[in-house]
């Protein structure tokens, strides 16, 4: 056998080519196609005219920006995009607060009927949104929340689920951590925000991406809550603008595809924060 | 002034009961040491003494003052503990500044106290650094200097060393013990190693199951013991254990150890007390020689089955009549295993246990 045999067989024993292997790429590979294909039909309709958008060529024949200068000057789209940045923004943040806030009791205070208080919580991810949309319209509508943004927020300024994440995370935190603040005389309040709080970034980053795009692309309930147009979030706002634009699909598409820029900046600021987090898991041994 | 005061200390939880009433003093400036096996309530006392575990039933006063009830803050301790407990998102001089996170000094004098705890650990020049970027025994320095720059009236330390390999060990053993030559702050040290309790501390305290067994000055421990446990605790290889039953004579009490075909005259019973009685001959292995030897004491004979050569000395496993106990030989002079040897201990270097209670009856 030749030096050169021996170092292909050396290769495919280091890297062997399983069926099974195949197969697996084969699927994520598909899976990819069907991801990114309609992302890249929305950018491509948004770049052609209104005569152009029922030709299904990925590539534009005349590409042109035309559309997303009609967008940006109507004012109203700029109106939505503020409303949704200002609603996806404050309950985000919401959430990273108070969700974690309360994962940390749970996880690192002992107290009669913390669990009880645990079961409560993770109950109510099994009531569907639909079972409680009446309940929180009455509620909007008795506090007189109706078309406010406050109205638009407050069902989701705290989430179960953030809390059963940030609970999770927070078990993992040693105990310690949180004593040797405690003897350094820290109260429990800064102890969480100084000590608790960097050491699950992490989750936080996960929270804050999660919490943030449920919220951009929310269209349930802002839709029933907001009356006014200068209150619509975005998803609201495109649909209504299809509607009175009598479907006009290249602005359709060149609106969502400005709506998905926000998202993609919260993804790429955020994500290498849990990439860092899973390194970290895996090195903790 | 940083007296340690333990007064009927009691820790339960649910029904069990970890810690059963013990009583200890501390001096101001002592080096005192917690030793035991895992379970044995030392760490859980040390907690309570922080004020991280709430006590049952008991007083705990730190200088004059009872501290049962005190936030682990008010009690002006400064606690190092296993793992470092070290956070990850801060530099070495953050870390190290964090014991001052409360302080109303002026950031100047902060950054002097930094600098200076720094300095006296060997950390200037990682002061920049993240724990991920330091060694264990760094990491350890780097708690060791939060918890100094708080000046506390005394410091606890749980088990600091054991995430630490065995060179790194002897080495952060002597920089605490400079440490604490220098500082003159009570420190109050846990640890299952009983290598470090015998050279770091002014006084050993032996715990076992909740319990204090015996109170000393290293060498009284080692010389001393006051039961079986603390006998085979305290040195290192333990100390060998041969059964023997008592019997008296014209002549006075003699350990008979029958199984061994040894025996030996000790004459220091009230004879109708010990006749009959089952006891343990106590021998430790630096005291067990190999070699013939004529002088008073105990002398046996077995086979040897491992050596271990440690330079100065060698440790001799040997087979006595399928008892295996350990001796020592001069460094050079080591035996063959399956060699035949006699090993002899003198007079006076014996220990005599009753079997019975395991407590130690006396030096023979």
């Amino acid at each position: 056998m030749s030096p050169n045999d021996r170092s292909l067989k050396a290769r495919h024993q280091a890297f062997p080519i399983h069926p099974g292997r195949i197969f697996t790429w084969t699927l994520l590979f598909l899976g990819g196609v069907v991801m990114v294909t309609p992302i890249l039909f929305m950018l491509s309709t948004s770049l052609k005219d209104a005569s152009q958008v029922y030709d299904l060529r990925l590539i534009p024949e005349a590409p042109s920006l035309d559309n997303y200068k009609v967008v940006l000057s109507d004012g109203r789209f700029l109106r939505w995009f503020l409303n949704s940045v200002i609603v996806a923004v404050c309950v985000t943040l919401s959430n990273v607060f108070f969700d974690s806030l309360v994962g940390y009791t749970l996880a690192k205070f002992q107290f009669r009927g913390r669990y009880l208080v645990f079961l409560a919580i993770l109950s109510t991810l099994m009531i569907p949104t639909e079972m409680l949309v009446i309940p929180w319209y009455l509620m909007a509508s008795s506090f007189g929340w109706i078309d406010s943004y406050w109205g638009i927020m407050f069902p989701g300024m705290m989430t179960a689920f953030g809390t059963f994440l940030m609970k999770q995370f927070f078990e993992t935190v040693p105990d310690e951590f949180l004593e040797a603040a405690r003897v350094d005389g820290l109260n429990e309040f800064t102890i969480w925000w100084r000590v608790a709080m960097p050491l699950v970034t992490p989750a936080l980053s996960a929270l804050a991406i999660f919490t943030f795009l449920g919220n951009w692309t929310a269209f349930f309930w802002p839709l029933i809550v907001t009356n006014s147009r200068e209150l619509y979030t975005l998803p609201i706002g495109l649909s209504s603008f299809a509607v009175e634009q009598a479907i006009q699909w290249e602005m359709i598409m060149t609106g969502a595809s400005l709506a998905t820029i926000p998202t993609l900046i919260v993804f790429l600021l955020l994500q290498r924060y849990i990439v860092r987090g899973v390194m970290l898991a895996g090195l903790k041994g | 002034m940083a007296t340690i005061a333990l007064e009927g200390l009691v820790k339960q939880y649910g029904k069990a009961t970890v810690v059963h009433g013990i009583d200890l003093h501390i001096r101001d400036g002592e080096f005192v040491v917690l030793v035991g096996p895992s379970g044995c309530g030392k760490s859980t006392t040390l907690r309570m003494i922080a004020g991280l575990e709430d006590i049952s039933a008991g007083t705990i006063k730190i200088g004059d003052r009872v501290v049962n009830e005190a936030e682990p803050k008010d009690r002006n301790i400064a606690m190092v503990f296993q793992n470092y407990a070290i956070y990850p998102h801060m530099s070495v001089a953050q870390n190290i500044g964090f014991g001052l996170y409360k302080s109303t000094l002026p950031e100047r004098e902060k950054r002097a106290r930094i600098s200076e705890a720094a300095r006296v650990l060997g950390l200037d020049a990682l002061l920049d650094r993240r724990p991920s970027q330091l060694s264990g025994g760094q990491r350890q320095r780097v708690a060791i200097g939060r918890a100094m720059v708080r000046d506390p009236t005394a410091f606890l330390f749980d088990e600091p060393l054991s995430n630490l390999d065995a060179q790194l060990r002897a080495q952060m053993r002597i920089e605490i013990k400079k440490l604490h030559q220098r500082l003159g702050k009570t420190i109050v040290f846990v640890t299952h190693d009983q290598v470090e309790a015998m050279t770091m501390a002014d006084r050993i305290v032996v715990m076992r199951d909740g319990r204090i067994l015996q109170v000393g000055t290293p060498m009284d421990l080692y010389e001393n013991p006051a039961d079986i446990f603390t006998a085979r605790f305290i040195g290192s290889p333990a100390m060998n254990l041969l059964p023997a039953r008592l019997t008296a004579d014209a002549d006075g009490v003699r350990a008979e150890l029958p199984e061994l075909g040894a025996s030996l005259t000790l004459g220091r019973f009230p004879r109708d007390e010990v006749t009959g009685s089952q006891a343990f001959i106590g021998v430790r292995p630096h005291d067990l020689v190999v070699g013939r030897h004529d002088g008073q004491g105990l002398t046996l004979t077995g086979r040897v089955s491992i050596v271990e050569p440690l330079g100065s000395e060698t440790l001799v496993h040997i087979d006595v009549a399928g008892i295996p106990i350990i001796a020592s030989a001069p460094g050079r002079a080591i035996p063959k295993v399956d060699d035949l040897v006699g090993v002899h201990a003198l007079t006076g270097s014996l220990y005599l246990f009753d079997a019975e209670t395991e407590r130690a009856l006396c030096r023979v």
